[in-house]
């Protein structure tokens, strides 16, 4: 009854040699959309580099506790002995901003506290505040989009002329403002807790129009389509329709905006920290680290090059990845 | 993305007025105004109305913002009154909308203060009209997005169109592979690094100073902005070269390029003509909206290269809980964004012939 994703039209146009392409041709075989992505992906070396990246960017962040016990550093311990205090604001001793074998990338000045974990312990804040803000918009966009497409009439309207507010709207500066007002303790909680939350909202609340526009837009066209009218004249009804129907067939471009709305969230949230607004120190954060660099940078260049370094090359594997994604489920594509 | 705004030719509700009917485009951009009222009235009612809450949520009283916490109490119930602070959220809601079109008198009897229009209010750190102080460091903002503008335009469409007619040729690689990481580069980063590299260690740069002016002293500004300039420019260059790669393919491979082609047009009438239109559409597209955002106050590259326009009233206006001052840049925003996309829209029509407007 279900229009199977890999039999819908967006797969069927595409040339049949680019669907053979992958295999020997040994036999015909009948192959899911999925796979066919698959296939592309694995050839696409660059992707698959920024897949392995992105993979290995989250054990990090999931594993981070685990990963500071291994090295034997905690990221709020105070080694003021490795500091040299001849330039009166604390330097770290050694080459490079004091790296060592127990301080892998050496320590950060004042306070000498070690830079590996701090900076693991960012990539932990960075991972969840850009994902959870992806899911916050990708649950409004996606059920939003599809309502507006789905529906139509007034109930569109409404929603194309919300997501016209919020786009008309200069999204830093409202993100800074909301975010620096809202009180430090939330639901009992307290800590970066209660920050974490907030960044997540505000980033994830605007960035759903642009996920909601695109799935407008395929819900609009999908609707039209023959399947959909079959399905419909065989008795099924709208939840059906919505569901089984038109979603499986917007999974392909909600995975591929949501890979790349991810790195563009992890720039959000470090310019929300850049800008003194994100989480709160003693909690580590990337851009924190870097506005946090630049009083240092005549004594200690290395400190404002790791976190940077960090957030381009978080960025740059989800980048790369995503666009490979895209790539492999473009049906266009060969 | 090419067939973005092309709409098919069946007609639809009220007809489509085409680029060549005067009064037709004439209705079309009075009715765009109208929805840029609304647009701006619906903004600015969202932001009065989370602001006002921020003080109810704080538990403070937004008057305590203008005169301090020791000044006697009658003097604050003055000041209270002469500001309105003292009438209901929509009372004063209504006397900041009138006041930014017949401009405000602020008044408690013997102490009167003229805001004229467009009013929108008092800054709680000056005490001078947030008006004034926006459009005083506007032209910082704007120079700095003209300039940027005129640089990543160049340099972005530029290496686009290049890359896209050398397909796969080491310049289509190394200017993509740069691209890539371009868009993977915060402007935070970059400008820190570069000014830390050409003012601090190789001295090429002067430190900045916001104080500096074009008409006071040209060399000074200039050397001011020019890594504004290069660090914003890169950053947008660096889409601009991806998006314009991206549709001039897809363009080169539409049948009418064939067709000029097959005709024995030369080549580069080709890709002039025919070509560069079509991908111009998606790339004015993107062009309206950050220069439209950029114009409301280049935040971070602002903040980095300390330059006092838009972007740093409003982090000023933040960290100093100046309300007035954040309600104006929102608005002032607000305004050059619709106002960029109603631009564009009209625009299409002259740089695509196949676009009506409706």
């Amino acid at each position: 009854m279900t229009a199977p994703i890999e039999t819908t039209g967006s797969v069927a146009e595409a040339p049949p040699e680019a669907v053979l392409a992958g295999a020997s041709a040994k036999q015909i075989e009948g192959r899911s959309l999925g796979r066919i992505a698959w296939e592309r992906l694995k050839r696409d070396k660059v992707a698959l580099g920024g897949g392995i990246v992105v993979v290995l960017l989250l054990l990090v962040g999931a594993l981070a506790p685990v990963l500071c016990a291994l090295v034997g550093q905690e990221p709020d311990i105070f080694h003021t002995d490795l500091l040299d205090a001849s330039l009166g604001i604390g330097t770290p001793k050694g080459a490079f901003g004091g790296m060592s074998s127990t301080h892998l990338l050496g320590i950060d000045p004042t306070y000498g506290r070690d830079i590996f974990s701090r900076i693991v312990y960012g990539a932990q804040i960075s991972l969840i505040v850009a994902f959870g803000a992806a899911a916050l918009a990708v649950v409004i966009g996606v059920l939003l989009g599809m309502a507006a497409g789905f529906l139509g009439g007034w109930v569109d309207s409404f929603i194309s002329r919300t997501m016209d507010v919020l786009l008309a709207f200069p999204q830093l500066l409202f993100s800074i403002a909301l975010v620096s007002v809202v009180p430090t303790k939330l639901f009992g909680l307290s800590g970066s807790g209660p920050r974490i939350l907030v960044l997540i909202f505000v980033i994830g609340f605007f960035g759903w129009p642009y996920i909601g526009r695109i799935v407008r837009g395929q819900t609009l066209s999908l609707r039209e389509r023959e399947f959909v009218e079959a399905a419909r004249s065989l008795g099924a009804g709208r939840v059906h329709i919505l569901l089984k129907e038109l979603l499986p067939n917007l999974v392909a471009p909600i995975l591929v905006y949501t890979t790349l709305m991810i790195p563009t969230n992890i720039l959000n949230e470090a310019a929300l920290s850049f800008l003194g607004v994100g989480v709160q120190p003693p909690t580590p954060s990337w851009g924190q680290m870097l506005s946090d660099s630049v009083q240092y940078y005549t004594v200690d260049p290395a400190y404002m090059v790791i976190p940077g370094l960090a957030i381009f090359i978080t960025v740059l594997s989800f980048n790369l990845f995503g666009d490979g994604l895209r790539d492999a489920l473009d049906p266009k594509g060969n | 993305m090419k067939a973005g705004r092309v709409r098919p030719a069946a007609p639809t509700r009220g007809g489509r007025p085409t680029a060549g009917q005067p009064t037709a485009v004439l209705l079309y951009i009075v009715r765009r105004l109208l929805n840029v009222v609304v647009m701006l009235l619906v903004v600015a009612t969202i932001t009065f109305g989370i602001f006002f809450l921020v003080p109810w949520l704080q538990h403070t009283d937004p008057v305590l913002r203008y005169v301090g916490k020791n000044a006697n109490p009658v003097a604050i119930e003055g000041i209270k009154v002469k500001l309105g602070l003292d009438k209901p959220i929509y009372e004063q809601f209504w006397l900041y909308l009138k006041g930014l079109v017949a401009g405000r008198s602020y008044n408690n009897g013997p102490d009167t203060t003229w805001c004229p229009a467009p009013c929108m209010g008092i800054s709680t750190q000056t005490q001078t009209p947030v008006w004034g102080q926006l459009t005083g460091d506007f032209p910082v903002t704007a120079w700095l997005a003209a300039g940027a503008a005129t640089l990543w335009l160049v340099f972005g469409v530029g290496t686009g169109v290049l890359s896209a007619l050398r397909k796969r040729s080491v310049l289509d690689r190394v200017t993509m592979v740069t691209a890539l990481a371009g868009v993977s580069l915060p402007v935070y980063f970059t400008g820190l690094v570069t000014s830390a590299l050409f003012v601090y260690n190789l001295g090429w740069l002067p430190e900045s100073d916001p104080g500096v002016t074009l008409a006071d002293d040209p060399v000074a500004w200039f050397q001011n902005m020019l890594l504004p300039w290069i660090t914003l420019a890169f950053l947008f260059a660096a889409t601009y070269a991806r998006l314009t790669r991206a549709t001039m393919l897809d363009v080169l491979g539409e049948d009418y390029i064939r067709t000029a082609r097959a005709k024995g047009l030369r080549e580069g009438k080709v890709i002039g003509k025919h070509a560069m239109r079509a991908t111009m559409t998606p790339v004015l597209t993107v062009f309206g909206m950050d220069l439209g955002g950029l114009l409301g106050g280049a935040i971070l590259t602002e903040n980095v290269f300390n330059l006092h326009g838009l972007g740093y009233d409003a982090l000023n206006g933040i960290t100093k809980n100046d309300l007035p001052m954040i309600m104006g840049v929102t608005l002032f925003a607000a305004f050059f964004i619709v106002m960029a996309n109603l631009i564009v829209d009209l625009l299409y029509a002259v740089v695509d012939p196949r676009v009506r407007l409706a």
